[in-house]
């Protein structure tokens, strides 16, 4: 698709018209991801319950890439049970790559518009930040279990204090340093 | 158009408007072609053999050397020496000056608006010697005012670092006196000069620089290759920055004593083809004078200006006077990042950086994550302003802001 259609068709009503986001209530974990090098930084939020994403949402500021993805991929990973959900990251990842089925490719909807993102490789960490950030939430989740993510909850963002943690448990705007 | 266009190779049959001159220029002919003379007929390792070609290719890394002194106006030739960039010539002197000169307690002193390649070096440095860094604040349009320099260089200040014009805004520092504040307290002064060497006659004893920085690439001469000039008995009484060969005197199995200024800063083999471009670059711009490309440039820059300024959307940073740009025109979209827009630009076939710019603590100053900047030179011309113009005028409507 050539990119003025691009944003014409898919990325300017995502960017300008969001669905998701928002912040939601009482999140399972919120977590910040950044591109340093543009200046996209968002901050993702999931309610998880029984082993599937209840809800998602967004906060933050970038380009209209990275803001639309991150909207595309909420709507597609409601209701997704958490692996799936990965396993869709994993897949739109494929598909920037070019390592992506058309099946794959298909089950992610509405995002696979970005697929000729692929082509423009300065624009690909745009794309891209949203579904990284979900899925090394998925990880956490899996590592900490959802417990412990809850109980975590609680406690303050230690984004700024310390580069190497940027889980944050509250609506956090700040950006991971470094 | 410009007779001097047709020297570029890069623009023939082209449409590509190319507004990214200050991240890097292009290359005329004749800078190739003195690269490829060189090559077809002399190319060997220069300093150390005993024949014909690598005599002559010693001769003509000489005579390089020569012209970026003349250039520059450094009274001596083994005052200058060859490194790949302005970034790698900073970090020289902040390894082998700052390391061995600054102390705890002591100050650097920079502006608000350096690029990253003149902060990193020196942060570096304060941390690991305990010296400070002291920031100057600019105007909103990147003047530097006196009162900054008068009151924050001080008798704790041992080196002062900064840009001759800064690469977002375009703004010309007061070198001369900054130098002038800096020598009064017994500073050392260091001007990176990688954005004003191809805008504008540079003369380092009339700035009063003591170390100068500049690279090849954005000059019309090659990548790779770049220059640092240091005043004789400061580069003397250095130690090297990187050791190996062809920087030596005499070798034994446990040390070692250096060769004189400069090939004590030039180890292994160097880049004897990148510095014959570089002269050539040098020999280009002189035929086309600076009274020309600056006065071009400032045509440009007034045309784009005026344009900019009829569209309410825009954001100028920056002086609102031409000429006090350099050609940098750096702006924003209202409503628009300006990755999008660079990337909706590219789908025209214009070429305009975004982003940060390498400069965040001015980007974080002028409030802002991030801007778009079109730089032109002085082979650009009025109708690619137009057609530039013309396209953002357009670029709210292809990212779905209104028609």
């Amino acid at each position: 698709m050539e990119l003025k259609q691009l944003y014409r068709e898919i990325v300017n009503e995502h960017n300008l018209h969001p669905s998701h986001k928002k912040d939601i209530a009482d999140p399972t974990m919120v977590l910040n991801g950044v591109n340093p090098s543009c200046g996209d930084d968002i901050t993702l939020q999931l309610s998880v319950k029984d082993g599937r994403i209840a809800d998602a949402s967004f906060n933050g500021s970038g380009c209209a890439i990275s803001q639309a993805s991150a909207d595309m991929m909420c709507d597609l990973i409601i209701g997704k049970p958490l692996e799936e959900a990965k396993q869709l990251s994993a897949d739109f990842m494929g598909m920037i790559r070019g390592t992506a089925t058309q099946e794959q490719i298909e089950k992610l909807d509405e995002a696979a518009a970005l697929s000729d993102i692929a082509h423009m490789p300065a624009r690909v960490k745009c794309a891209v930040l949203g579904w990284r950030t979900m899925s090394e939430m998925v990880d956490k989740l899996n590592a900490e279990g959802p417990q412990e993510a809850t109980a975590a909850g609680s406690s303050e963002c230690g984004a700024c204090a310390d580069n190497s943690a940027a889980v944050c448990k509250k609506n956090c705007t700040s950006r991971r340093c470094g | 158009m410009s007779s001097y266009r047709e020297d570029f190779p890069i623009f023939k049959g082209s449409d590509v408007i190319y507004f990214d001159n200050a991240a890097t220029s292009q290359r005329p002919r004749q800078v190739i072609e003195a690269m490829r003379s060189f090559n077809d007929s002399c190319n060997a390792n220069p300093l150390r053999g005993l024949y014909d070609w690598s005599v002559r290719t010693t001769d003509a890394y000489e005579a390089a050397r020569h012209a970026v002194a003349h250039f520059i106006g450094a009274e001596r030739d083994c005052e200058i020496v060859f490194t790949r960039n302005t970034t790698e010539s900073i970090n020289l002197v902040a390894y082998s000056w700052g390391l061995a000169n600054l102390h705890a307690g002591d100050e650097i002193v920079l502006t608000v608006s350096e690029h990253h390649s003149n902060i990193l070096p020196w942060q570096m440095c304060a941390r690991r010697t305990g010296a400070r860094l002291v920031y100057m604040e600019c105007e909103k349009d990147g003047t530097l005012p006196a009162s900054e320099y008068e009151s924050k260089i001080t008798d704790r200040t041992k080196l002062v670092a900064v840009a001759e014009v800064s690469n977002v805004l375009g703004a010309v520092n007061p070198i001369r006196e900054i130098a002038d504040v800096a020598h009064r307290k017994g500073a050392v002064v260091l001007v990176d000069g990688a954005q004003s060497t191809p805008h504008m006659p540079v003369d380092v004893k009339a700035l009063g620089a003591d170390f100068y920085a500049l690279s090849g690439h954005k000059m019309l001469g090659p990548m790779g290759i770049g220059a640092l000039y240091g005043r004789i008995a400061l580069l003397e009484e250095m130690q090297p920055f990187l050791t190996g060969g062809e920087m030596i005197e005499t070798v034994t199995r446990e040390s070692a004593t250096f060769a004189p200024v400069p090939e004590k800063f030039e180890a292994g083999t160097v880049n004897a083809m990148g510095a014959v471009g570089l002269s050539a670059a040098i020999d280009y711009l002189n035929g086309v004078g600076f009274d020309t490309i600056m006065r071009k440039e400032r045509d440009l820059t007034g045309l784009l200006l005026d344009r900019m300024r009829k569209m309410p959307e825009v954001t100028v940073y920056g002086s609102e006077d031409p000429a006090k740009h350099c050609g940098i025109v750096t702006f924003n979209i209202e409503g628009c990042h300006p990755h999008d827009v660079a990337s909706v630009l590219d789908s025209e076939h214009i070429c305009i950086r975004a982003g940060h710019h390498c400069a965040q603590p001015l980007m974080k100053y002028l409030g802002v994550s991030s801007t778009a900047r079109a730089s032109l030179y002085f082979y650009n011309t009025e109708e690619e302003v137009e057609r530039f113009a013309d396209a953002l005028t357009k670029v709210r409507g292809w990212l779905g802001y209104g028609a």
